[in-house]
């Protein structure tokens, strides 16, 4: 030990002469970091209430409320998180979960407040002094996700494998493809709300994901008995609004479904849904029509012990689902494959029988204890230009029977097609494969007056034609079909500027300097289609209620004025199978109930 | 003359007590009156956290000694069982409180080594930058915390300091001062910001100039010296024995670390060496932690140099909502500035871990090891003693 031990600790001394260090806390600001884990703010335009951030909180600090003038829509609960610091340790996983990125950590930190109820509030709602802050911490980049961005792709056959044929093009998933779409989602349940049926998708999702098919089929018919059909062309709307859609891809929901009951036998359904042996109530009813509003009445009501009997007026089931969509999309057997369950459990089918002409509504009605009618949109709509009257125009929704049926139609070396919506694809690419098959190429043309951006179509559907050659070509409207010595030479077409007035009616304005020629010697018009209500006969349509847009009116269990006549599916909501499927579940409810309360 | 410096060198005379039997074997007979209990703690002594050792003094003298441990019990073990794993990152990070890295680096490794899942390059560097920064700024305190324990609290104020510099550069890359909460299961949570470097930079080089002024005040100080050479001793013997490991050990010549006994991230892309003493006591250990300082500066410049400046930061992992980990178990360690720092974690193939075990240095060190150290010691050296081996009540009791 030396004498330097005992002095050089002096040296110390010359910290006199340092500056002071330290922050006088409030005389001195002293601002958060750039990414500072400080008090929360949401953008509560941006949020939609799907609840991830309430999900992943590991302190239970947040809770989604109502808010004061945030109503729930598609895509949206309406409700917002609701953040308690009596809790939160800003550890900041609710902002790097948040689907949509409106939720965010500010990098103030101070707050002084008398009342402890403060320390509970909703951010982004109730005024905050650091709410324009803009610095704090926001979901870290880059590639930076806490649950898959991506879909997983589908297979599917290529053009050339599919193009001269109407074998089904979207394969399906494998187990491993389907678990790990599964896995994308963060079940929030917003699509419960969109889907028409209000199918448990969360639930079924998570089944898939569990690897619990049995409890995933389940769950798909508690809400659903068409889950093969609908697994291939359902409208999906859940997929519109689906959370993970908002920053990524939105879940492969229809697909998931299909991969459902693609996995279960036919001869497996009775048991996994528990429906054998269902007594019998005594009571009858007559469903109109085997489409998917039918057929979803039918299977609701034969699981409540209803005798059932539909009258269909082809001498198939399916309705539009067979007569309408090409079997590439939907393959017969898989439409066979669902309504065969429904027949096993009791329900009958008289083909071939048209309610109106063959039968008529009253003798049902004597007959019955209740009818339910879901008898769809089936008479196609014309444009009525110049020409429509020629014998080589045609309406969609007829070839598209035709070709059901097996029966040979005509098919033109050059044809133009005039619609834009799935209907308009379906014929469009069903008249592709037949030329390919006749002529070795492929001539058709679809117009519509929406342009490429608002066709109504499904967009995989606009790719996929294009991919089989045809030519998409929108934002046209038809003019006159130009006929030299009798035969058809094309269709002549203006540009389309737009289609709705400031009222939002249709009332299409044209840019008739700017004119095209599609050259053509067959023209298919696909617009849209009508609906005929001939066979209810004018004693009955007297008890009925017709709206001015010359709609019946239904209450919402799907009774018409004519207490006993229940009305449902395309010709109460348009056309589209999910509704039909939902209305069907719901007039069953209503059946049952006006037959046990006479109400 | 001769007087004089016989005050300073007066020794009582210790022959008398405590009483030994015929064998040499103590009697500690409390009835006798000759002997007195003393709790220390479990008040906070320093900022070593709420433990108290139950001490029986003859005179001024530690015959018997006792942890007490019970007054930081969490949970957080249990809590987690409870949480997805996801939920367990801002959770398991109280476990330690001065250095929350180590355990979401556990957790993370734990995750990813069970799930077979393999992190970017970047995330890499940047793990172990924020590993070696949590070393740093606990050792900002400890070394100067060595002095505090004798009275000498200004080193302390200094090493507080240069600390609140490394926190506001965690501030800056993570997001949070003390409970950082950076590194997730799959990578981290961002890249270093512009002028970060920089930034370090001048953090580093103050904190070198701070290490002359602590040589200065601490190591070349009699007093200092005085009361921490030959004190604490611990016998080679008792390292194995005892668990013993980190600075603890090295200061007993065992080259002991997992950086480079089991290297783990990039730290075998690092130049570093393990520094040893044999002396094994309060000054040796202090020593061996004022040289840990050093390497960790040195380790922050070459991460600082090597590192890839951009890149992917987190690995695609499963949904975190339900991210279930494959049935299996796993030990995963690391060199905290305490030494070997581990968690066992068992999963039973479920969202939930089964089980996440803490092997924490603290738990041998101020238990097995402190009850057996302390005898003996002066009553006024039993805090020093405690706190050169740098014990965690938290992370004991987690
Ligand atoms: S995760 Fe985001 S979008 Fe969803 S509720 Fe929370 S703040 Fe809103
Ligand atoms: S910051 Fe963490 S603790 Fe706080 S509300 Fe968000 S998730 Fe919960
Ligand atoms: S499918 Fe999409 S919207 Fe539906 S629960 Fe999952 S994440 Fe939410």
């Amino acid at each position: 030990m030396a004498l330097k031990d005992i002095l050089t600790p002096f040296t110390a001394w010359t910290n006199v002469f340092k500056p002071v260090v330290t922050i006088k806390d409030p005389f001195n600001d002293r601002p958060g970091a750039e990414r500072y884990r400080g008090f929360h703010f949401n953008d509560t335009s941006k949020c939609i209430g799907c609840g991830s951030c309430e999900a992943i909180c590991e302190n239970e600090a947040i809770d989604l409320v109502p808010v004061e003038g945030i109503e729930t829509k598609d895509g949206d609960s309406g409700l917002r998180p609701r953040v308690d610091y009596g809790r939160c340790c800003w550890c900041a996983l609710c902002v790097d979960v948040c689907t949509t990125a409106s939720l965010r950590l500010t990098n103030e930190y101070t707050w002084v407040t008398e009342n402890p109820e403060d320390l509970r509030y909703t951010p982004g709602v109730d005024v905050k002094p650091w709410d324009n802050n803009e610095l704090g911490w926001k979901k870290p980049e880059p590639n930076y996700h806490f649950f898959g961005q991506k879909r997983v792709s589908m297979p599917e056959l290529h053009p050339e494998q599919r193009d001269k044929s109407f074998i089904e093009i979207v394969k399906g998933y494998s187990k491993e493809q389907a678990i790990l779409e599964a896995d994308r989602c963060v079940e929030c349940g917003i699509c419960i709300a969109t889907c028409p049926a209000h199918m448990g998708i969360p639930d079924y999702i998570r089944a898939i994901r569990e690897d619990n098919i049995e409890e995933g089929f389940k769950i798909l018919y508690d809400t659903n008995p068409l889950p093969e059909i609908c697994g291939r062309i359902c409208t999906h709307k859940c997929e519109t609004v689906c959370s993970v859609g908002n920053l990524g891809e939105a879940l492969s929901i229809r697909w998931l479904k299909r991969y459902i009951a693609d996995q279960v036998e036919s001869e497996d359904y009775k048991r996994i849904l528990q429906s054998d042996g269902i007594a019998n109530n005594g009571k009858k009813v007559a469903v109109v029509g085997s489409g998917p509003a039918g057929l979803s009445a039918a299977h609701y009501l034969a699981l409540m012990g209803y005798s059932v009997t539909i009258y269909e007026q082809f001498s198939q089931s399916g309705g539009m689902m067979r007569y309408g969509i090409p079997e590439y999309r939907l393959p017969y057997d898989q439409i066979d494959k669902d309504v065969n369950y429904i027949l096993s459990l009791g329900v009958k089918i008289i083909y071939n029988t048209n309610v109106g002409k063959d039968i008529s509504l009253s003798e049902l009605k004597s007959k019955y204890d209740a009818v339910f009618a879901g008898t769809g949109l089936h008479l196609g709509r014309s444009t009525r230009i110049p020409g429509t009257d020629h014998k080589h125009v045609y309406q969609s929704i007829d070839l598209l029977n035709k070709i059901t049926e097996g029966k040979e139609i005509h098919v033109a070396e050059n044809i133009v097609v005039i619609g834009g919506g799935n209907v308009a694809m379906d014929i469009t690419r069903s008249l592709a494969r037949l030329q390919n098959i006749k002529y070795g190429k492929v001539s058709i043309i679809a117009t519509s007056l929406e342009d490429e951006n608002s066709m109504p179509a499904d967009r995989e559907e606009v790719v996929e034609a294009r991919e089989e050659m045809a030519t998409i070509n929108p934002g046209w409207g038809p003019k006159e079909i130009l006929i030299e010595d009798g035969n058809i030479k094309g269709l002549r077409v203006v540009k389309c500027l737009s289609i709705f007035d400031e009222e939002g009616r249709f009332n299409p304005k044209f840019d008739e300097s700017n004119t095209n020629f599609f050259k053509a010697d067959m023209i298919v018009e696909s617009i849209g289609q009508g609906m005929d209500i001939e066979y209810i006969s004018e004693d009955i349509k007297k008890d009925l209620e017709i709206n001015n847009r010359g709609r019946i009116v239904v209450d919402e269990l799907f009774q018409s004025g004519a207490k006993w006549l229940f009305i449902g599916g395309d010709i109460i909501q348009g056309p589209d199978v999910i509704h039909g499927i939902a209305n069907g579940h719901k007039a069953a409810v209503g059946i049952d109930k006006y037959l046990n309360t006479n109400i | 003359m001769e007087k004089i410096k016989n005050i300073f060198n007066w020794e009582p005379d210790r022959s008398l007590y405590p009483e030994k039997d015929e064998n040499g074997n103590l009697i500690v007979d409390l009835s006798s009156q000759k002997f007195t209990k003393v709790w220390h703690g479990p008040n906070h002594p320093g900022t070593t956290g709420n433990m108290a050792i139950e001490l029986t003094l003859s005179g001024d003298e530690v015959v018997e000694a006792k942890t007490h441990v019970g007054y930081l019990h969490r949970g957080f073990e249990k809590l987690m069982e409870r949480r997805l794993y996801i939920q367990c990152f801002p959770t398991c990070v109280r476990m330690c409180v001065a250095e929350p890295d180590y355990n979401e680096y556990l957790l993370a490794r734990s995750v990813e080594e069970l799930d077979n899942l393999e992190i970017p390059e970047t995330a890499k560097w940047l793990r172990t930058l924020v590993l070696e920064m949590a070393r740093l700024q606990t050792l900002l305190r400890t070394v100067p915390g060595q002095a505090g324990t004798l009275s000498l609290g200004m080193g302390v104020q200094w090493g507080v300091y240069l600390r609140d510099l490394v926190l506001d550069l965690f501030e800056e890359l993570t997001g949070g001062r003390v409970y950082h909460m950076y590194i997730i299961p799959g990578g981290v949570r961002g890249l270093l910001p512009d002028g970060f470097k920089k930034r370090m930079e001048d953090v580093l080089l103050k904190i070198e100039d701070f290490i002359v002024r602590i040589d200065n005040l601490i190591f070349k100080n009699i007093l200092f010296k005085k009361r921490t050479i030959g004190i604490g001793h611990i016998p080679a013997e008792w390292i194995d024995k005892y668990g013993v490991v980190g600075p603890n050990a090295r200061a007993a010549g065992f080259k002991r670390d997992v950086r480079k006994d089991y290297p783990y991230l990039v730290y075998d892309q690092l130049d570093f060496d393990i520094a040893t003493l044999t002396d094994s006591d309060v000054y040796a250990r202090s020593l061996i932690r004022r040289q840990d300082l050093i390497t960790t500066i040195d380790l922050i410049r070459q991460i600082m140099a090597k590192m890839p400046n951009d890149g992917d930061i987190k690995s695609p992992t499963p949904n975190v909502l339900h991210w279930k980990i494959p049935k299996g178990e796993v030990y995963v360690r690391s060199e905290s500035s305490r030494g070997e720092y581990g968690f066992y974690t068992v999963s039973d193939g479920s969202e939930y871990p089964r089980r996440i075990n803490l092997r924490g240095p603290s738990y041998t060190h101020a238990v097995v090891l402190l009850e057996k150290l302390l005898i003996n010691a002066n009553i006024a050296d039993v805090h020093s003693i405690m706190v050169s081996l740098q014990t965690c009540p938290p992370e004991i009791e987690r």
